[in-house]
């Protein structure tokens, strides 16, 4: 992942930031780099897959090409609900994989240094899916592992 | 972008493959002695180009084994070895090993080096002595002069004889023999004979070349002709004296004048003395010791160097005025070959967007249809005609991933090669159909099931010779490969002339594997239909080369989801023949675009055999869930298209409730119930692969006129999912 | 000035290579694809060297290199062979033909533009 160039802290040449979108689902605050953002789309239906795993909310038209969309709160394991007009898919790369993720409103761009980052005290399962966490203007920010995001192959075929 | 070498290389392995296509088929028409001639140079041109090539990437095997590959059919070609039944079964295993080789070398995995040195050990025997060593050979290694060197037979005429003077009479010592670092510096004396001209080299450029090893004295003497003899054929001859100021070895020279070997006299030597010879020559002075008694003409010499940078100044400048305008013209007609290659990624990019095309205009007609414009309207002509025009472009753009099925029908060619030798049978494959078109990708994944299925025919199929003798066949089996159009679609059959399918070995063999009733009653196709059932092929009945766990089953499976079907005919005593039938293009599908529970979806045409309105009570409960519909005298399992896709719980059958009579295969009949019919129509296929992963029960994507995805389903798939078990088992047992 | 170039090979991958390796080093590099069509490339062009392979279809090298020694515009154009084979035998045949140098394949860079200098300056 390449570093964006520090804007905020222009004297800590040292310690080059990272910047993050930021995100809310229900109260909380969550972001992943802004580099593996690829777009940010308002709500459109999905096509909804069967058998698919619950957070995994269907399909949508991409331009022209099939993007997967998860539903972030249920993948997270917070209450779900069902979608509402003024959501958006943030449409992220992982790899060489490109999916949708279904969030209550984009709030923010932030940018931090990785000496901000704190991992996560404890590995519930769910918390796999947080890389880092970070205080901001005392907000908690949670960093996403896209990666662990993304459904797995296991996830689809059950 | 990338590295421009890698890019030649890619483009290597691509040419590889035609030149190796080229390869069996030249070698097969030899096999079936069809060939002439030409047809041992085309061969032998193949393995040339692909050894040239592969010595320019360092690919060392494949050098070697082509090299060894060539050798043998240069000597077929040039009639010293005859070619038999022998050779030609030789060469055709050779092909198939430099197929490998090629393979290997492309995708860097390791080489069956025990069975390539195996084969080339087995065309040594066949191969002439060699009197050097193979392409390891670069360097040309830089020869003293010597006339005699390169007079080879049909050589130019005769030379006229060494006129140089004497080297003491140059005042020069005998050159020492020792290869010493040439620290004083080397004299070149040079004289061309007229062949020099004639083979199209000039002294000049040589001179010029010398001057890049160190700076020059040049001098140069005209020969008097000797007699009129002398003068008709060589007008007079140049003697050229260029000592070289250079550590440069005396082989570096010779090297400058490789070309010129044997069409000149030339003497190289190392000078002694530093000093001495660093020492001025007179400007423009013949030198005292030229033996020549007459000055050099002043036209014709350069200048005699005193600085080192006139000699090169003296060179004519090569171009000429009119070059640039034919060069033009050069380049436009050298472009003029009949193909052009294309980056496949470009057209993958041209399919996408006219399959967006596609769905645009169909996203328009929605929009035209809602607004209620009467037909005939000039909106509504429009509108047909770019429908018309849209179809066209998509039909010609899919014809471009289109390619002959020839490439497939030859590797099939090495499977009844290879699987014939291990089961001891003599078989002959005869291929038809070469040049019909179909999508690229198909032909890619059509070699696994056709491969199966050539080797099943081989092995199963075919009798073996004294059964075929005693039924008044000829010895040798005949597999028959064909491929034609048919009604928009592609037909490849695969045929033996065996023995047919012993249809009550297969039925006893279904019902001791438990597949089907023991009490059935079976027509012939149904039964033929027993050998795509999953473990239908049977551990016990393994040979070593169709069964090993692969059924028909899984070739049937490969051929759906290509979007084709399977056929069997048989005959006994005559011979079986399975056909594939494939969609023209893999891109788009006639679809039927059906709701269910809120949700729309796509089932392909293909698989639908007729819809029905029901009646409440055209469905019979046979178990808790599950009903039947009785469709002329047949029971026909029928299922929830919503259920089964988990869209909605099962709720009871309405009136008027739509059902879709599919057949996912031969002879077996399953009932679809679906909410509306929407719409029939075409529509692009989008893969789901890639972007999320396989679905049960869907076999892709597309996008419909309001830009929503809707799933095409996989019926097949689908009804196996909700059932656990095949159909066909679940059909003779209900039946 | 660069020099202009024709080579004629029936391998893509030659072509290539040529084509890569020449038009680097500056010469103005035109393509064709056995002698037949090399010698219709020559109706148009008047190349400083021509290079040419000698196992090709319809027209191999030695029978394109008799019809460029043929023609009067290009009677004296150097003419260098290309060949896997380093023997005498082939470079006295190719002489004979009436080329004027010969590379040995596979080629190195500077060799190729070494063997044109020598026959182009």
């Amino acid at each position: 992942m390449s570093e964006t160039q520090d804007t905020q802290a222009p004297d800590m040449a040292s310690s080059s930031t990272t910047e993050y979108l930021s995100f809310r689902i229900d109260e909380n605050e969550y972001s992943v780099e802004i580099m593996s953002v690829r777009e940010i789309r308002g709500w459109t239906r999905t096509t909804s897959l069967p058998h698919a795993p619950p957070f995994v909310r269907g399909v949508i038209n991409l331009r022209g090409t099939v993007l997967p969309v998860v539903d972030l709160a249920v993948r997270l394991g917070l209450e779900a609900s069902e979608p509402q007009d003024r959501n958006v898919i943030i449409v992220v790369d992982v790899g060489s994989r490109v999916m949708g993720l279904r969030v209550d409103a984009v709030s923010d761009i932030l940018s931090f240094s990785d000496d901000q980052l704190q991992p996560p005290p404890d590995l519930t399962s769910k918390s796999r899916f947080v890389r880092a966490l970070t205080i901001l203007d005392d907000r908690m920010v949670r960093v996403l592992d896209l990666e662990a995001v993304l459904p797995s192959n296991e996830e689809i075929a059950a | 972008m990338s590295d421009p070498m890698q890019e030649i290389m890619a483009s290597f392995f691509v040419e590889c493959e035609e030149l190796h296509e080229s390869l069996v088929d030249a070698l097969q028409s030899m096999a079936d002695g069809e060939g002439d001639v030409e047809t041992i140079n085309v061969a032998f041109r193949a393995v040339h180009s692909i050894k040239g090539g592969a010595g320019a990437f360092g690919l060392d095997a494949l050098v070697d084994f082509s090299h060894q590959f060539e050798t043998v059919m240069d000597a077929c070609r040039s009639g010293t070895l005859a070619v038999d039944d022998r050779l030609n079964e030789l060469f055709l295993r050779c092909s198939d090993m430099l197929s490998d080789l090629i393979r290997c070398s492309r995708d860097g995995e390791a080489i069956d080096e025990a069975t390539a040195e195996g084969l080339i050990a087995e065309l040594a025997t066949f191969a002439p002595q060699e009197e050097e060593a193979p392409a390891e050979e670069i360097e040309f290694q830089p020869m003293t002069l010597s006339l005699d060197d390169l007079g080879a037979p049909g050589d130019a005429p005769d030379l006229p004889p060494l006129d140089l003077p004497p080297l003491e009479d140059l005042g020069i010592a005998p050159p020492d023999e020792d290869t010493a670092p040439a620290a004083g510096g080397i004299k070149v004396v040079f004289a061309p004979d007229r062949e020099l001209y004639e083979s199209g080299n000039e002294p000049l450029f040589l001179i010029k070349a010398l001057a890049d090893l160190g700076d020059c004295r040049t001098s140069v003497a005209l020969d008097a002709p000797t007699d009129a003899d002398g003068l008709s054929t060589l007008g007079g001859r140049l003697t050229w004296t260029i000592e070289i100021d250079t550590e440069a070895q005396p082989s570096a020279v010779h090297e400058i004048f490789e070309f010129v070997d044997g069409l000149c006299k030339l003497q190289v030597e190392v000078l002694e003395g530093t000093t001495e010879a660093a020492a001025p020559l007179p400007d423009l002075a013949p030198p005292a010791d030229t033996p020549a008694p007459a000055p050099a003409p002043v036209a014709e010499a350069p200048k005699p160097a005193p600085a080192p940078a006139a000699a090169p100044a003296a060179a004519p400048a090569p171009a000429k005025p009119a070059n640039g305008e034919k060069a033009a013209k050069a380049a436009t007609s050298a472009k003029a070959s009949p193909t052009v290659r294309v980056d496949l990624e470009r057209i993958e990019r041209l399919v996408n967007l006219v399959g967006e095309l596609v769905i645009n205009q169909a996203m328009l007609s929605q929009s035209i249809a809602e607004e209620n414009i009467p037909p005939n309207s000039p909106v509504t002509n429009g509108l047909d005609e770019f429908m018309q025009l849209t179809r066209n472009i998509q039909e010609s753009v899919m014809m471009i991933r289109a390619q002959p099925v020839k490439s497939l029908f030859q590797r099939m060619s090495r499977i009844v090669r290879e699987s014939s030798a291990a089961v001891g049978k003599s078989v002959k494959l005869v291929t038809d159909g070469e040049t019909t078109e179909i999508d690229k990708t198909a032909i890619e994944r059509l070699a696994d099931p056709l491969t199966h299925m050539i080797r099943n025919a081989v092995d199963h199929g075919l009798e073996d010779a004294a059964t075929r003798v005693e039924r008044g066949k000829s010895e040798q089996g005949e597999i028959r490969l064909k491929a034609y159009h048919k009604s928009g679609r592609v037909l490849i059959e695969v045929s033996d002339d065996g023995g047919g399918i012993n249809r009550e070995k297969v039925k006893a063999k279904a019902i001791q594997n438990g597949l089907i009733p023991e009490d059935v009653t079976l027509t012939d196709t149904e039964i033929d239909q027993l050998l795509f059932l999953p473990g239908f092929s049977t551990a016990n009945e393994v040979s070593n080369l169709s069964g090993r766990g692969v059924g028909m089953d899984v070739v049937k499976t490969q051929i759906t989801s290509l979007g084709g079907r399977v056929t069997i005919e048989s005959t006994p005593g005559v011979g079986t023949t399975f056909a594939i039938s494939l969609p023209l293009t893999l891109a788009v599908l006639d679809g039927m675009v059906v709701t269910v529970a809120s949700e729309t979806l796509v089932i392909p045409l293909n698989a639908i055999v007729e819809t029905l309105t029901l009646a409440v009570d055209d469905l019979k409960p046979v178990a808790a869930g599950q009903s039947v519909l009785c469709v002329r005298d047949q029971f026909v399992p029928v299922f929830d298209l919503g259920v089964e896709l988990g869209y909605r719980d099962v709720a009871p059958v309405q009136e008027g409730t739509i059902a879709l009579l599919l057949s996912p295969e031969e002879g077996v009949l399953v009932a679809l119930l679906v909410d509306t019919i929407e719409d029939q129509r075409q529509v692009v296929i989008k893969g789901m692969q890639e972007s999320y992963g396989r679905v049960p029960g869907v076999a892709a994507a597309t996008i419909l006129g309001d830009g929503q995805i809707a799933l095409i389903l996989d019926a097949n798939d689908l009804v196996q999912n909700a059932t656990g078990e095949d159909l066909v088992i679940k059909q003779k047992k209900v039946s | 000035m660069s020099l202009s170039i024709l080579a004629v090979d029936d391998s893509r991958t030659m072509r290539d290579m040529i084509n890569l390796a020449l038009t680097t080093e500056g010469f103005e590099v035109h393509l064709a694809e056995d002698g037949e069509h090399g010698l219709e490339v020559l109706d148009d062009l008047d190349p400083d060297v021509i290079i040419t392979d000698i196992n090709m279809p319809r027209l191999d090298g030695f029978g394109f290199i008799d019809a460029v020694r043929l023609r009067d515009d290009t009677r004296t154009v150097p003419i260098l062979v290309l060949t896997t084979e380093s023997s005498n035998e082939l470079k006295t045949r190719a002489r004979n033909a009436g080329a004027t140098g010969w590379i040995v394949k596979p080629f190195a860079q500077d060799k190729l533009v070494r063997a044109l200098r020598m026959v182009a300056g």
